[in-house]
């Protein structure tokens, strides 16, 4: 539509023209394209270094895969979550617990898919009860996440007796899970496909925006806001299930200490600076897709390039700080010339 | 600086309070209030904070249940459930936060809770084009229905929120201290709004106020709430802003 493009001038007030081109225009109006920019120059920077011929090969892409996908997926639900005002830090212990859970009604004679089945259940009833605790006694999520992280935690450990398992998955189901090279891909882009739609294109995506944008018009809307946010726990739960079973039957073991806050933070992380507000009522899904790609080349470039191994965390928490700022930086920016 | 227009022909009376009292624990918040509007009629329920007009409202609306006295809806009486009843039957309140979501663009705002889709798809062109209509026809002139809210002026807000209430099945509007924390010029021009919705003479309109200067222009009719009484009912051409200060003077010398 028309008006969309032109934004009238407010009596009294003069358009601020002096934004500049249209393509800075076109980047501060959509927010998540900053980020692909950002994204793309630390490919160039990586591409152009001397380790640019190992960095550009189809090995290393699998390995940027690696890194990515499961960020993206868990990201996925953790948009949402904060599109709705709200946070799941234990989303990388669902990630670690969910195949033991799989083990569990395996090793009691069930076969693969009722087992899997059963396990996705445990998943999203992680995500119920993180909601219900959220919603009916109304504790802040950060603190019902981060009990529900340390309580999963501690049942991964006694349900693996702290070894690593194989997983008892074979043939095409395998690699329908994971085992097929880019199989892991595919899952992240179908889900952060299927969130973005349903963010921007179905009413839970509104809900979910007015539910954390401003909780009490919501309401008075008539929106169940309440009920939005368990939903939402729910996905985030199912899509952390889902990262673990897949991105360990690729790995081929099922690991005690994989995941963990280091995946959540990573999940997060990559929504916050792919455009995701920290404070809720708004973000992309597609943003997300792109601040895992850009931590990912972030981590594998800084490997490549060989930082020391001790010094690697610390570049890797600047880098992200830095990034998120930049995020801020840009949204402010955005709102100032977009009057 | 609000044009007035010829007195409407009196409409038939849609919306009647009667009797109705409500007590809190020990605080008596209404006693025997009576109260009517009718279609095309802007009504101005005036009184100062603590008056009781929240506690009004709440009952008109359906949060609050009277504890006696009853409410009818075009002659006929009515036991209001609940807010959404209330909604149902035509009764739709603009509050003071306008229930606006500040991240969503101005059509998402308009049809929030009421989208329109097509399937399970949210039909955005449609809902953007009846938004810009139906916000054209009562005059307001906003950059854009894409825009997010949070870009807009206290005034555009305040119109966007009337609109959106207009726009459902309204018969009878309540708007709660429109004019609270806004400009004189974007005062004006909700005056001047709430004037053509008067003119459409499809609505009732109850204005809720403690400014009693900055309303009486735009009103047909003027109650007074004090101590949970309606103590003054009058066509607003019969009195003046001089007589109302009179009567909450006295009552401050008395206290």
């Amino acid at each position: 539509m028309a008006s969309d493009t032109e934004l009238r001038a407010v009596p009294g007030t003069e358009p601020r023209r002096a934004a500049g081109s249209g393509l800075a225009r076109a980047l501060l109006r959509r927010r998540e394209l900053s980020i692909v920019l950002v994204a793309i120059a630390a490919f160039a920077y990586f591409s152009a270094g001397s380790y640019g011929t190992a960095f550009n090969t189809s090995n290393n892409y699998h390995i940027l895969m690696q890194y990515l996908a499961p960020w993206a997926i868990i990201g996925a639900g953790e948009t949402l979550l904060l599109i709705c005002g709200e946070i799941d830090l234990s989303a990388g212990f669902t990630y670690t617990f969910v195949p033991f859970a799989f083990m569990s009604f395996y090793n009691q004679g069930l076969d693969v898919p009722l087992s899997l089945v059963l396990a996705i259940a445990v998943a999203m009833g992680i995500g119920l009860v993180n909601g219900l605790i959220r919603t009916v006694f109304n504790l802040s999520s950060f603190i019902t996440t981060l009990g529900m992280g340390f309580f999963l935690e501690g049942m991964t450990y006694i349900q693996s007796g702290a070894e690593p398992t194989t997983p008892p998955i074979a043939g095409g189901l395998a690699d329908f899970m994971g085992g097929w090279r880019w199989s892991e891909l595919v899952w992240a882009l179908v889900i952060i496909g299927v969130m973005q739609v349903a963010l921007s294109y179905t009413k839970y995506g509104v809900y979910a925006q007015a539910s954390g944008g401003n909780p009490l018009s919501a309401a008075e809307s008539g929106i169940k806001v309440n009920r939005v946010k368990v939903a939402t726990f729910v996905l985030t739960s199912l899509f952390a299930g889902v990262a673990g079973l897949v991105d360990q039957v690729r790995v081929g073991s099922f690991d005690p200490t994989s995941g963990g806050n280091t995946m959540m933070f990573m999940a997060v992380a990559s929504a916050v600076i792919g455009g995701t507000a920290l404070l809720g009522g708004s973000g992309t899904v597609v943003g997300t897709l792109f601040g895992a790609v850009l931590l990912a080349i972030i981590q594998n470039g800084f490997t490549l390039s060989g930082v020391s191994a001790y010094a690697f965390d610390v570049v890797i928490g600047i880098a992200v700080v830095a990034a998120m700022l930049l995020n801020v930086y840009i949204s402010r920016l955005r709102r100032r010339y977009l009057r | 600086m609000t044009e007035q227009t010829d007195p409407p022909e009196p409409g038939t009376e849609v919306l009647r309070v009667e009797r109705i009292s409500k007590r809190f624990g020990p605080v008596t918040a209404l006693r025997d209030v009576t109260l009517s509007v009718r279609t095309g009629e802007v009504l101005g329920l005036l009184g100062d904070n603590g008056a009781g007009k929240s506690t009004l409202i709440k009952i008109v609306t359906g949060f609050h249940r009277p504890d006696s006295g009853r409410i009818l809806i075009d002659g006929r009486e009515i036991a209001l459930r609940s807010v959404a009843h209330a909604r149902s039957l035509g009764i739709e309140t603009v509050y003071q936060d306008l229930a606006l979501v500040d991240e969503l663009p101005v059509y998402l705002n308009f049809f929030l809770n009421k989208e329109l889709t097509a399937g399970p798809f949210l039909r955005h062109t449609a809902m953007r084009r009846r938004a810009a209509e139906a916000l054209g026809e009562i005059g307001i002139d906003i950059p854009s229905v894409g825009a997010e809210v949070r870009t807009l002026s206290g005034g555009q807000r305040q119109a966007i929120a009337v609109a959106r209430a207009v726009n459902t099945a309204a018969r009878v509007l309540l708007l709660d201290e429109p004019l609270a924390a806004m400009g004189a010029r974007e005062g004006g021009q909700i005056l001047r709004l709430i004037d053509r919705l008067r003119t459409r003479g499809d609505l009732a309109v109850i204005l809720i106020a403690h400014n009693y200067s900055q309303v009486m222009d735009v009103c047909d009719r003027v109650n007074l709430l004090q101590h949970g009484e309606i103590t003054f009912d009058r066509p607003s051409a019969e009195t003046s802003v001089a007589e109302l200060l009179e009567l909450v003077h006295a009552e401050y010398r008395t206290a």
